[in-house]
């Protein structure tokens, strides 16, 4: 296998993009990962996206965005995990990259969200949980998170309190994000008194719905290093995938991410390296909960801890281990499919030292987290500057 | 060039109301949310043989007491509305006929979303500057549609208000000193043919058609005019719930106290094409000689109109000659549960032998 460099990287302005379609998003994005990397051309084109036929009613978008951004014969690819479908596009050109089959490959996560109502969207988000055995029967995600805090709550003391740090840290780290969504601080009070939208998931626990792409280009790393023009090189040191069960309920525990743990022992161990080594993460804050629990899978805290871990400070700027210096999914936004590239862009720029007001401070290395459902599946990628 | 203005104003709210915890508890909604987030507590509803027409005509009543003109000198007479009881067939006929302004007279309904009550009066002013009829009646007024369960079913209101437009110099209340229109074709709410219900666009229908096209009318108006917003006493906004006027106008730089006169929406509710044209009524039976206002309407489709007032002397004189907005909104109200509140809407589907 190749080493695997990051070239590029581009994202929008991330939010309810009224005047941007799904192609406008995609194309936009895509562009200034090339620009970035002053790349004149690309081999092969992966796309992550979950759901543009139920959003947008438009399918088959691997060739939409191949066309449009004016690369209309290359192989072009779409990949779909649900909210891991960006994640899992970053692992398939990687994959590309690494095996030889192509030389530059350029990943673009896309979602539009926002052309259809709230309920439509909530329904379409839905698909990604068991339909017969959860959908069906009335579950959304809201509701499904809010069993697992409720449960996690009860077995490990975490407190209401702890799933607001989450969101207030977040939405200060967003603040430093010009790319963000919602760039505006919150309090705890301001997270504890919103709309409730699951007991005890209020409507600040919550990631919002957007619109949003980024993207990412890949090449060898030792075309890279010849070919490197300004940036620091990002190389990506291991990627670790798992899956877990499709319904919540058909779990050993409800207040555990199996797959993550999976993912990220996988992915630890193909960069060798441990949750100790890393100076940076972007973990899946769907809702508050889902940090907490991917921060404990991935061994950032004890299990039962991750809640302390917000409370403490040590996620924060400026911490032991930063998380979600973006904004996360909770200030940044998330649309879906481009959630999980735009987390290796976040992770990118920390490594090259461009973070700008966010910057970790000496970050040398970081983990991406990105799962679909409710952790039904699950990709853990590690980048090294290089 | 000749001064028009208003010379009477008259409004009709029903007597009934339902608060939001009522119609929220029967749909497992959460009414706080739209308490603290919409500003909205109750909104009256029509009885069942209160409709735009029966409304209209009490307001436009209530507009000639005031302004001290008989009927049959009115030369046009403008409906406009988005629940005229017929598809086909004019309310503006009936109006006309119930204030003995038949048979010469021009009248016309309108439909434009939530202004075509200030569409009526943008025209009826008109034809008074242009000389081609003396007196000319604008009125707005609904019995707002809005699905069972969805968000409008919480602000969806009834309401009238009815303004006389002429040029008398000692009947004019309220001097209009600027007009002005702003529209772009914006699909943010709607409703087909033999939809029963209006349908809208969430969130859409927020930054890029109300606040665009409010802000647009409010500042287009005020530039034309060589105006600013401390030149104003009072400004009234469409208000389709309690906080997008009230962040407009903190858009627009107006005070609260500015626009919390014209703001009934709270207890009033969203009368759609009444919306504007009552918040005016409330305004200019408060107004004293001098007073400017600023009325800005919006409708989805989308457009704004926007008006400048100047409150005469008269003004005072004919306040207290019909009954008031702000009592009509306090006194006398009836709560009905919701089951009494869908029968008289409506919803509740009869045997039809």
């Amino acid at each position: 296998m190749r080493d695997v460099a990051i070239i590029g990287v581009g994202m929008n302005k991330w939010g309810e993009l009224w005047k941007s379609s799904l192609r406008d998003l995609a194309v936009e994005a895509g562009l200034k990962a090339m620009a970035d990397a002053k790349a004149d051309h690309i081999d092969s084109i992966v796309v992550g996206c979950m759901s543009s036929g139920l959003f947008t009613a438009q399918e088959h978008i691997a060739p939409l965005v191949a066309e449009y951004l004016g690369q209309g014969k290359v192989p072009a690819t779409r990949v779909e995990s649900a909210c891991a479908s960006g994640g899992l596009a970053f692992r398939a050109g990687f994959a590309e990259v690494a095996s030889g089959l192509s030389d530059v490959v350029l990943v673009v996560g896309v979602e539009k969200m926002t052309d259809v109502s709230g309920d439509e969207a909530t329904f379409t988000l839905g698909t990604a949980a068991d339909q017969e055995y959860e959908s069906y029967n009335g579950a959304t995600f809201p509701g499904l998170y809010a069993m697992m805090a409720n449960r996690h709550m009860h077995e490990f003391k975490t407190t209401r309190r702890q799933l607001s740090w989450v969101a207030v840290k977040n939405h200060a780290n967003g603040m430093k994000n010009p790319n963000a969504q919602y760039r505006s601080e919150v309090t705890a009070e301001e997270v504890e008194s919103a709309v409730k939208v699951a007991d005890p998931l209020r409507l600040l626990d919550c990631s919002p719905i957007t619109d949003g792409a980024a993207a990412v280009l890949l090449c060898p790393l030792d075309t890279a290093r010849k070919k490197a023009k300004g940036h620091g090189l990002v190389k990506v040191l291991g990627i670790g995938q798992a899956t877990d069960t499709m319904a919540l309920h058909s779990r050993r525990s409800l207040c555990e991410l199996a797959a993550v743990s999976e993912a990220g022992a996988r992915a630890y161990k193909a960069a060798g390296k441990g949750p100790s080594d890393m100076n940076c993460a972007e973990v899946h804050d769907c809702f508050t909960i889902a940090e907490i629990m991917a921060a404990e899978a991935l061994g950032f805290a004890a299990k039962g801890k991750g809640g302390r871990l917000a409370e403490s400070g040590a996620s924060s700027l400026g911490g032991k281990i930063p998380i979600n210096t973006s904004g996360g999914l909770k200030s940044k936004g998330h649309p879906v499919g481009a959630t999980g590239v735009a987390q290796i862009v976040e992770l990118t720029e920390q490594l090259r030292g461009e973070a700008g007001p966010r910057q970790v401070k000496r970050a040398r290395t970081g983990l991406a987290q990105n799962m679909g459902g409710t952790g039904a599946s699950c990709v853990v990628s590690i980048l090294g500057a290089a | 060039m000749k001064t028009v203005g208003i010379i009477g104003w008259g409004a009709d709210i029903p007597r009934n109301r339902v608060k939001v915890e009522e119609i929220a508890k029967v749909w497992g909604a959460d009414a706080e949310s739209y308490k603290k987030g919409l500003m909205l507590e109750e909104k009256s509803v029509p009885s069942p043989d209160q409709d735009t027409i029966t409304m209209s005509v009490q307001a436009s009543r209530r507009a000639l007491v005031r302004a001290g003109v008989d009927g049959a000198d009115i030369g046009a007479v403008y409906v406009g509305s988005e629940s005229h009881p017929y598809a086909v067939k004019p309310s503006g006929t009936a109006v006309a006929e119930a204030l003995g302004a038949t048979p010469e007279c021009h009248t016309a309904d309108f439909e434009f979303a939530c202004k075509a009550g200030t569409e009526g009066m943008f025209v009826a002013s008109q034809l008074v500057v242009s000389g081609a009829v003396r007196y000319a009646l604008g009125v707005g007024a609904d019995t707002s549609q809005g699905a069972p369960s969805d968000a409008l079913e919480y602000s969806a209101a009834a309401g009238a208000a009815a303004f006389l437009f002429g040029s008398d110099k000692t009947r004019i209340v309220a001097e209009l000193l600027q007009t002005y229109a702003f529209m772009t074709d914006t699909p943010d709410f709607w409703r087909r043919e033999h939809m029963h219900y209006p349908k809208h666009g969430g969130r859409f229908t927020g930054e890029p058609a109300y606040f665009k096209h409010i802000t647009g009318a409010a500042r287009g108006i005020m530039e034309k005019a060589g105006a600013k917003p401390s030149d104003f006493r009072y400004v009234v906004f469409h208000q389709p719930n309690g906080k997008f006027p009230m962040r407009a106008g903190k858009m627009l730089g107006f005070e609260r106290e500015q626009i919390l006169t014209g703001w009934l929406v709270n207890r009033l509710g969203n009368t759609y094409s009444g919306a504007s044209p009552l918040g005016l009524t409330a305004v200019l039976d408060v107004a004293k000689a001098g007073d400017k206002i600023l009325v800005v309407s919006f409708g989805s489709g989308a457009g704004s109109d926007g008006f400048i007032f100047k409150a005469t002397s008269r003004v005072a004189k004919v306040q207290g000659l019909a009954a008031k907005t702000r009592d009509m909104l306090d006194d006398n109200k009836r709560y009905l549960d919701y089951g009494t509140y869908v029968k008289f809407r409506g919803k509740i589907r009869m045997n039809e032998e």
